[in-house]
């Protein structure tokens, strides 16, 4: 299971969460996606689960994948037309049910959207269900009109025959549904695409996101529905040890407090009555099993392991090994550096939240749902109740960046205790402060790297010693991952660098440390691709080279066609010179399938870094939908931007310090950078787009800074909080 | 307890108590669910409405100040108003939770200052959070609006001749809700 298994057209994280029944699937001799689905009530149409035909003369692409922000569900919806050659105008785009068998994000076959993989995944897919339903609509035509079908013609939804006869998909859906689809139907060849790679492929959801009218969970009110807020923890791993509700009962519009696994629930009227039930509420908590540390003294024992002062017991896992790797070690004039990372809240805008309505073992969520499948299974086994039948409405999600799939389906899982005590069927709409949001854990993990490099004659890597130390995402799946945690070292582990280096010793280590971390856009990346390109840019200038040249160089000598390409198109068009007063950064950086490159301008404005222009290329294969790879690079660069600049989860005695955007500060708009983003051509088909982005500007803004100072950086962020 | 508040050119009768923030009346009273929960302190913008005109911050404004006060949501600017349509055209939303907040705080600066300046944009628009990071073209879509003839940039009806009235009401809500409002950035009317 190496770092983005692209090749096989899924990612790593259906690869996880469809191991978590594939040990009993295997056992019952049924496949996990019929296991995961059983007691599914989803029904197909004639046209597969992908494709609605209307009666009002538009084309419903029903999208698998949650729509949160990352344009997915235009893109889907583009290669439907395409294929389908329906009028893009009468083209709408409805989330999916819950069912692992029909909306499986690849081969295991859990319903996920993740790992930039919405559209890669089900560009083949969508593709043939576009092709099949025209076929069918083309036979049908071809049947009423008694002409050959290769006559036939369509075009913008319209089907038409020479003779002058014409139908549009409504007047044919009738015939078209009885016409048994192909199995294998004609697709089209790719440079007679009018749709897919134009910018034509626009948001279906912005006015509805421009009006107020785009519903999320938050937006959720149903007859007699009642609103719960949780009491959580100060520390992660305490419980519940005994609490007081008599002045929380006493709020108006507070209706019950009970205790569930995760703290203590106020279940009330309105949002307003819960928060001020919560408010009057008093609990005690056990905290003997309580991670108890200090931020610092996590920080300081990962140091320590990655610098070899750790215990001895301590395990390491390989990640990379060639040639005779004790030399690595060795040797004299060695570049060495330690870089630190702390822990980082996905801090989306909406803050998490779910809505549940539990009856007996009768279940219903309505919700932003990312792992569909995931949530599924969680709320099955609270209920008792057979994954499949447990009936999930995707609604829009106020951004995720990996946040909503988690292996507990944490905040889902919470709101079902809670609707499950409620019971009846009444529905139950769990809100969650921006503090509990914060203060919840599932963070990027804190990780430091050490690294010692030396050169050649010529200055290029002769050796490599890298270790890194982190917790383990993986460790919670439910299957014990076999070999490396891949998220953890992606990026570094299949870096062109260490392949362009003839001696690496690679390893890394996962102590034990009682915070919930989780993947957070772009994984392993963001602290990979810091430390891969920053490393970079002081070894380009310890062997006295332009940092450009030496990339071209290496990348010449690993075989990295695709980075190389990107990096000269970014320079290219970033032009010869930066701005007067602003120093220039590159970095380079594969994720997800794809490759970003970008020439990032920088000043010190008070002594904190000020980014102005970024110029980006991006090699994610066949470009979809343009607008919104560039929309996805812009944001994604702000993401990264906003961690690098400011982002920082400290925990005092195991507490989290932060608890809003006044602790935890993030980028505003005079800090966005203007960013230009070039796609490099392609006939491949389409990597990633969501996460790429994210993790190359802070190596970007790093090595302009190198340039600017001589100062290299070692610890992030690079605006520390007082 | 019934207060009585002027919504979208509407007066409505809610019943929520006077420390009620406005956000949760408007969403979980009166169904008004454009405007977003976000942070509940005043810093992400989310919840931005208008308040006689002024953009405030509803999360942290307690209906008991808004006696008297034309109340104006993201519902309110009708869904053609030339910030929206440039928030279309350019595809600004992405994930779009911040977006009614963005809106309000930018039609409030439009309407004050018609065609604003970077540094414009950034002073009425630095209390507005969007993580997924579409500021270039929050930023694009008001020069566009800025530009465009299509309708007149006019956030809210005009309070006519309700100056001291509206003074008082806005330095309550300003103190309550520490909201940017043009009276605090100098250019009260």
């Amino acid at each position: 299971m190496n770092a983005p298994a692209k090749s096989e057209g899924f990612s790593r994280r259906e690869v996880v969460v469809g191991a978590v029944v594939v040990g009993g699937a295997l056992a019952v001799g049924c496949s996990p996606a019929d296991l995961m689905s059983a007691g599914s009530k989803v029904e197909v149409g004639a046209f597969g689960p992908f494709i609605r035909f209307e009666p009002d003369g538009f084309v419903t692409v029903i999208s698998k994948h949650v729509e949160f922000g990352q344009g997915s569900h235009a893109g889907l919806a583009a290669i439907v037309a395409e294929e389908l050659d329906a009028d893009w105008t009468k083209v709408r785009v409805e989330q999916s049910p819950a069912n692992a068998k029909l909306y499986g994000n690849g081969a295991l076959g859990a319903q996920l959207t993740g790992g930039s993989s919405a559209i890669s995944n089900s560009w083949e897919q969508l593709r043939k269900a576009g092709a099949g339903a025209r076929a069918m609509f083309v036979e049908a035509a071809a049947n009423r009109w008694n002409v050959p079908a290769g006559e036939v013609v369509v075009k913008d939804g319209l089907l038409t025959h020479g003779s002058g006869r014409t139908a549009a998909f409504a007047d044919l859906m009738a015939d078209a549904s009885k016409v048994t689809p192909p199995a294998n139907p004609a697709l089209k060849d790719p440079k007679t695409f009018t749709l897919v790679g134009t910018d034509r492929v626009r948001r279906k959801d912005a006015q509805a996101k421009s009006d107020g009218s785009a519903r999320y969970t938050q937006d959720v009110h149903l007859p007699d529905m009642l609103t719960a807020m949780v009491a959580h923890a100060p520390r992660f791993g305490a419980k519940v040890e005994s609490f007081d509700a008599d002045a929380a009962r006493k709020v108006a519009g507070v209706v019950d407090v009970f205790e569930i696994p995760t703290g203590v629930a106020v279940v009330a009227k309105s949002t307003w009555a819960a928060r001020l039930g919560r408010e009057a509420l008093t609990v005690r908590w056990d905290e003997g099993k309580a991670e108890k540390r200090a931020s610092a003294q996590i920080a300081a024992a990962f140091r320590a392991l990655a610098t070899g002062k750790g215990p001895a017991a301590q395990k390491w896992e390989s990640f990379g090994a060639k040639g005779d790797t004790a030399q690595a070690a060795g040797g004299s004039d060695a570049f060495e550096a330690v870089y630190e990372f702390p822990y980082l809240a996905h801090a989306t805008m909406e803050p998490m939240n779910c809505v549940a309505i539990v009856d007996g073992n009768s279940v219903r969520l309505v919700h932003g749902s990312q792992g569909q499948t995931l949530d599924q299974l969680n709320a099955a086994k609270i209920v008792g109740a057979l994954p499949g039948s447990v009936e999930v409405e995707t609604l829009f999600a106020g951004g995720s960046f990996g946040r909503r799939a988690t292996f507990t389906s944490d905040y889902v899982a919470e709101c079902v205790h809670v609707a499950k005590k409620v019971g009846g069927g009444k529905p139950v709409k769990l809100v969650w402060t921006r503090e509990d949001d914060m203060r919840a854990g599932y963070y990027r993990p804190l990780v430091a790297h050490a690294v010692r490099v030396t050169l050649d004659k010529d200055g290029m890597p002769a050796t490599w010693r890298h270790r890194i130390v982190s917790q383990s995402i993986m460790k919670d799946s439910p299957m014990p991952s076999k070999g490396v945690d891949q998220t953890a070292v992606e990026g570094a582990s299949d870096s062109p660098y260490l392949k362009a280096t003839p001696i690496v010793d690679a390893q890394v280590a996962f102590p034990e440390v009682g915070v919930p971390v989780l993947w957070w856009r772009s994984v392993g990346a963001t602290h990979t691709a810091f430390v891969m390109e920053h490393t970079i840019d002081q070894l380009a200038r310890k062997a006295g080279k332009d940092p450009i040249e030496y990339r071209r160089a290496l990348y010449a000598k690993a075989g990295a066609t695709r980075h190389l390409a990107a990096l000269n198109l970014a320079v290219e068009k970033a032009g010869p010179t930066a701005g007067a007063g602003w120093t220039r950064g590159v970095a380079v950086h594969e994720s997800f399938g794809s490759v970003v490159a970008q020439v990032a301008e920088v000043k010190l404005v008070d002594g904190a870094p000020r980014v102005g222009r970024v110029v980006s290329a991006i090699d994610c294969g066949t470009a979809v939908s343009p607008d919104q790879i560039a929309a996805q690079v812009e944001g994604g660069t702000c993401y990264g931007l906003s961690a690098v600049l400011y982002g920082e989860i400290t925990l005092t005695e195991g507490a989290v310090d932060q608890s809003n955007f006044d602790t935890y500060r993030v980028l505003r708009i005079g800090e966005a950078p203007s960013v230009e983003t070039h796609i490099v051509p392609s006939a491949a088909p389409p990597s990633g787009v969501g996460e790429p982005g994210t993790p190359v500007i802070g190596p970007a803004v790093a090595n302009a800074l190198l340039a600017l100072s001589g100062q290299a950086t070692t610890r992030l962020p690079f605006v520390q909080s007082v | 307890m019934a207060a009585s508040l002027d919504v979208n050119g509407k007066t409505v009768s809610v019943q929520a108590e006077p420390d009620t923030p406005l956000l949760w009346v408007l969403r979980d009273e009166l169904g008004l669910t454009g405007t977003k929960f976000g942070c509940g302190l005043a810093q992400c913008g989310a919840c931005t409405v208008h308040v006689n005109g002024d953009p405030v911050r509803s999360c942290v404004t307690p209906i008991a100040a808004l006696s008297g006060a034309k109340i104006t949501t993201i519902e309110g600017l009708g869904g053609a108003h030339p910030l929206q349509q440039a928030w279309v055209k350019l595809d600004v939303p992405q994930c779009g939770y911040c977006q009614s907040g963005q809106i309000m705080s930018a039609a409030a600066l439009l309407a004050a200052t018609k065609s604003p300046s970077d540094e414009d944009i950034d002073a009425a628009m630095g209390g507005n959070i969007c993580r997924c990071g579409a500021y270039q073209r929050i930023r694009a879509a008001i020069k566009d609006a800025a530009t465009s003839t299509a309708a007149p940039v006019v956030a809210a009806p005009p309070a006519a001749k309700q100056a001291e009235v509206e003074a008082d009401v806005d330095e309550a809500i300003s103190a309550a809700s520490g909201a940017t409002s043009r009276v605090q950035r100098g250019e009260v009317r």
